[in-house]
């Protein structure tokens, strides 16, 4: 920078008085609204601290003259919803659940309603991402292999009434035996039937064990599983020939289905969610892929 | 320790009034003719109607924010085009760096708003209430009935500007017709009254009494402004070396300032710039136009204050000429802004020239990355986001490349087509499918392209993606 400019009167700048070690405090005084503007802030202060909820008390703040609360905003703006919904609500339950689907906007509704509902009950299980936990239990929902049925109305059974729980008696229920448990099969034939089960889903195995098995599969696991180890839906029990395993295809896994069995439960959802919540998320479900 | 004073300063001071003296000339001229184009631009451009078909606005400047649309004439702007907002924001900020550091604050004595309306609101005081000298006479006045009612009509007039001004800025976020019949029929919505009577109540009290304390005490601009000014800077300066020692002309010795205070009367901010450069002066240049007019009367060359810059004062205190204009101009700092705001400036036409009518966002499901299906063939899901930017509703074909075989499939939807609204976004899952045993169901990752096609037209797009494997 060149030099400042050089004035011959400099205008003078009011002090304080103040000094300090010789440099003294300049006053270049505030414009007076600016003080007004804040008493005026303080008037402001107080009238709102008398209108809205301010001071706190033992439990809660005082009030507020205006009755303001934003508890009951939420509320009111659920409330709100709730009635802007119930029309919507009301044309899920009506209709038949095949059709929903062709109505856009009640599709529409029913996806996003059906995320949430999701979202809120079944992540903690089948995931947030619908796919399940695999090798322990947890049935992707995303796959084409589904135990109990993949319809709307499979679905939507499914999820009213859940699977082996007391507390519905409508719930899905089917038990396997306890192969080794119960002592129904001694080691050796498990062994068998399970090296027989690896083969029916063409997966590396003994054949001559698995030989041995067939007749063993036949007698025990074809009853549920069928022969050809499709499985059956009306008994939940799955298909050993596919590629999916509810609790894994190794030899070790199988082996310990066989030995201890599988008992997967699932609530019932009638009594914590309403008819239009349920079908909400059966159409959620079905849509994620593997609905049929 | 302080010492005590007896007597303390206050530290608060009332505001001296300013009354501005009418003032002619070659700045003032160039201000009422910005003046006039500017407030023009402002409260016209709602109006003009532009047509772009049945569904949509017919406003050639309308910021849709229910939509969520931007329309620029011949241009529309979508959000997820947010970026050209931004890149003008960019250019309106380097131009700011850019005339600044050329011209010092030109922003602040001819562009700005404040300055613009502060202007029209004395133009309006003088109007009703006269001249400095009539004005200062008037505000000493007892509250007479003269008094009222000039105080009364000033007021009122500034009011209906407010209004106005408020009334213009709610006309570029719907429909400028319509909510002019609603606004008067009392139908419009509460937000647009709200935002008029805020409007209207800032315009009424920063134009006509707030003035240059926002300049002062609100605007951050004038503090920022420092850091983009250097010696090279065109600012208002007083030529002390030839004015002074000021005073009467008769007395030898003297410079060529009388000391007329004619300077100081025409100020807008109420400051004396032969202090020298300081922060009030917004640089309107009607000080030039005072003295100019005075120096022609008593005979002097004109310039005693004039636009120069900081080394021009060195040179001509040491008799040389100062640097022409040009030379203060182009420099290496301001070719530089200029450069950087044309980047931004071509940068922007040419995305508005290369963008699609539509578009596609592609979304790789990673919850979970695959599926295994029961044959055993691997599955990937991809959320497509599909805009249709047409007026008229389109048909997409979706397709996939890539060096592997995959097997595509629609949500809910037979075949590869989908419909898309007019003027709207749409989600849409696609799964593509690996079948056992292949490379791309076997390998961690695959490339694949997802191509979006708009039927009966060429408009093409593709989004590149990956097809996530059961992995080794």
């Amino acid at each position: 920078m060149c030099a400042k400019p050089v004035k011959k009167e400099p205008r003078q700048v009011e002090t304080t008085g103040h000094q300090w070690d010789g440099i003294e405090e300049l006053n270049n005084p505030l414009p007076r609204w600016w003080v007004w503007v804040f008493y005026a802030t303080i008037v402001w202060g107080i009238g709102y601290s008398v209108a809205y909820p301010a001071w706190p008390l033992i439990k809660e703040a005082t009030p507020g003259l205006l009755g303001a609360s934003t508890r009951a905003d939420v509320a009111a703006e659920i409330a709100r919803v709730d009635a802007a919904n119930a029309g919507i609500k009301a044309k899920l339950i009506a209709a038949d659940l095949n059709a929903i689907s062709t109505d856009p906007e009640l599709a529409a509704y029913a996806e996003r309603a059906g995320a949430a509902v999701f979202l809120t009950n079944c992540t903690t299980c089948h995931g947030s991402g619908a796919a399940g936990f695999e090798g322990k239990g947890y049935p992707n929902l995303l796959d084409d292999d589904w135990l109990w049925g993949g319809t709307m109305e499979d679905i939507h059974y499914t999820v009213a009434h859940g699977i082996r729980n007391t507390t519905d008696p409508d719930a899905h229920y089917s038990e396997m035996p306890k192969f080794g448990v119960d002592e129904l099969l001694d080691e050796t034939q498990i062994g068998q039937v399970v090296e027989y089960v690896l083969a029916l889903s063409g997966q590396e195995h003994d054949a001559a064990l698995a030989a041995q098995g067939t007749e063993l599969y036949v007698d025990n696991c074809s009853g549920c599983h069928m022969e050809d180890g499709s499985g059956d839906r009306s008994q939940g029990a799955p298909n050993l020939s596919d590629a999916i395993w509810l609790y894994g295809g190794t030899r070790e896994a199988v082996t310990h289905s066989v030995f201890y069995a599988r008992y997967g439960v699932m609530p019932n959802w009638s009594p914590r969610l309403t008819e239009d919540e349920i079908r909400a998320v059966a159409f959620y479900v079905h849509g994620r892929g593997g609905g049929e | 320790m302080s010492q005590q004073d007896a007597d303390p300063p206050s530290l608060y001071a009332a505001r001296e009034p300013i009354f501005p003296r009418r003032v002619k000339g070659t700045f003032r001229t160039l201000k009422w003719w910005l003046l006039a184009v500017m407030l023009g631009i402002y409260y016209i451009t709602p109006w003009i109607r532009w047509d772009r078909g049945p569904s949509l606005p017919d406003q050639a400047v309308l910021l849709d924010l229910g939509n969520r649309r931007f329309f620029f004439f011949m241009i529309e702007i979508w959000p997820h085009e947010f970026y050209f907002v931004a890149g003008l924001l960019i250019m309106a900020g380097l131009g700011l760096f850019l005339f600044t550091s050329a011209a010092g604050r030109v922003w602040c004595g001819y562009a700005c708003p404040q300055t613009v309306w502060t202007d029209l609101f004395i133009l309006v005081e003088r109007w009703i209430e006269g001249d400095r000298n009539a004005r200062i006479r008037l505000h000493r006045q007892k509250w007479d009935g003269e008094k009222v009612r000039k105080r009364a009509v000033k007021w009122t007039v500034w009011f209906l500007i407010g209004l106005a001004t408020g009334g213009a800025w709610v006309f570029y976020f719907t429909d400028a017709p319509t909510l002019m019949r609603d606004l008067v029929t009392g139908q419009a919505h509460p937000v647009a009254y709200l935002t008029m009577l805020i409007l209207t109540l800032t315009t009424f009290a920063f134009g006509g009494f707030a003035r240059e304390q926002i300049c002062i005490y609100a605007c951050p601009w004038p503090r920022i402004q420092a850091a983009m000014m250097d010696e090279d800077t065109i600012t208002i300066g007083y030529r002390d070396w030839r004015g002074e020692p000021r005073g009467k002309q008769t007395v030898e010795g003297n410079g060529d300032c009388i000391d007329c205070m004619a300077c100081v009367n025409v100020c807008p901010m109420g400051i004396d710039i032969r202090d020298g450069q300081q922060l009030a002066c917004i640089t309107c240049g009607l000080c030039i136009d005072a003295c100019n007019d005075v120096m022609d009367k008593i005979g002097k060359p004109r310039d005693l204050i004039g636009y120069l810059a900081l080394t021009d004062e060195v040179r001509e205190r040491a008799g040389q000429p100062p640097k022409s204009v040009r030379a203060h101009v182009f420099r290496v700092r301001t070719v530089l802004y200029t450069v950087l705001w044309a980047g931004v400036g071509v940068a922007l036409v040419v995305a508005l020239f290369l963008r699609s009518p539509i578009d596609v966002n592609v979304t790789p499901v990673r919850n979970p990355t695959f599926v295994t299906l029961s044959d055993g063939s691997i599955r990937n899901a991809y959320d497509l986001r599909l805009r249709n930017m047409h007026g008229e509703d389109a048909r997409f074909t979706i397709a996939v490349t890539s060096d592997v075989f995959v097997v595509l499939s629609l949500e809910g939807a037979e075949g590869l087509t989908v419909m898309v609204p007019a003027n709207e976004t749409m989600s849409q899952r696609v799964y593509l499918t690996a079948a056992p045993g292949t490379r791309a169901a076997v390998e961690d990752r695959t490339d694949v392209r997802i191509w979006v096609e708009e039927q009966g037209t060429t408009n093409r797009i593709h989004h590149d993606t990956i097809f996530n494997g059961k992995g080794s």
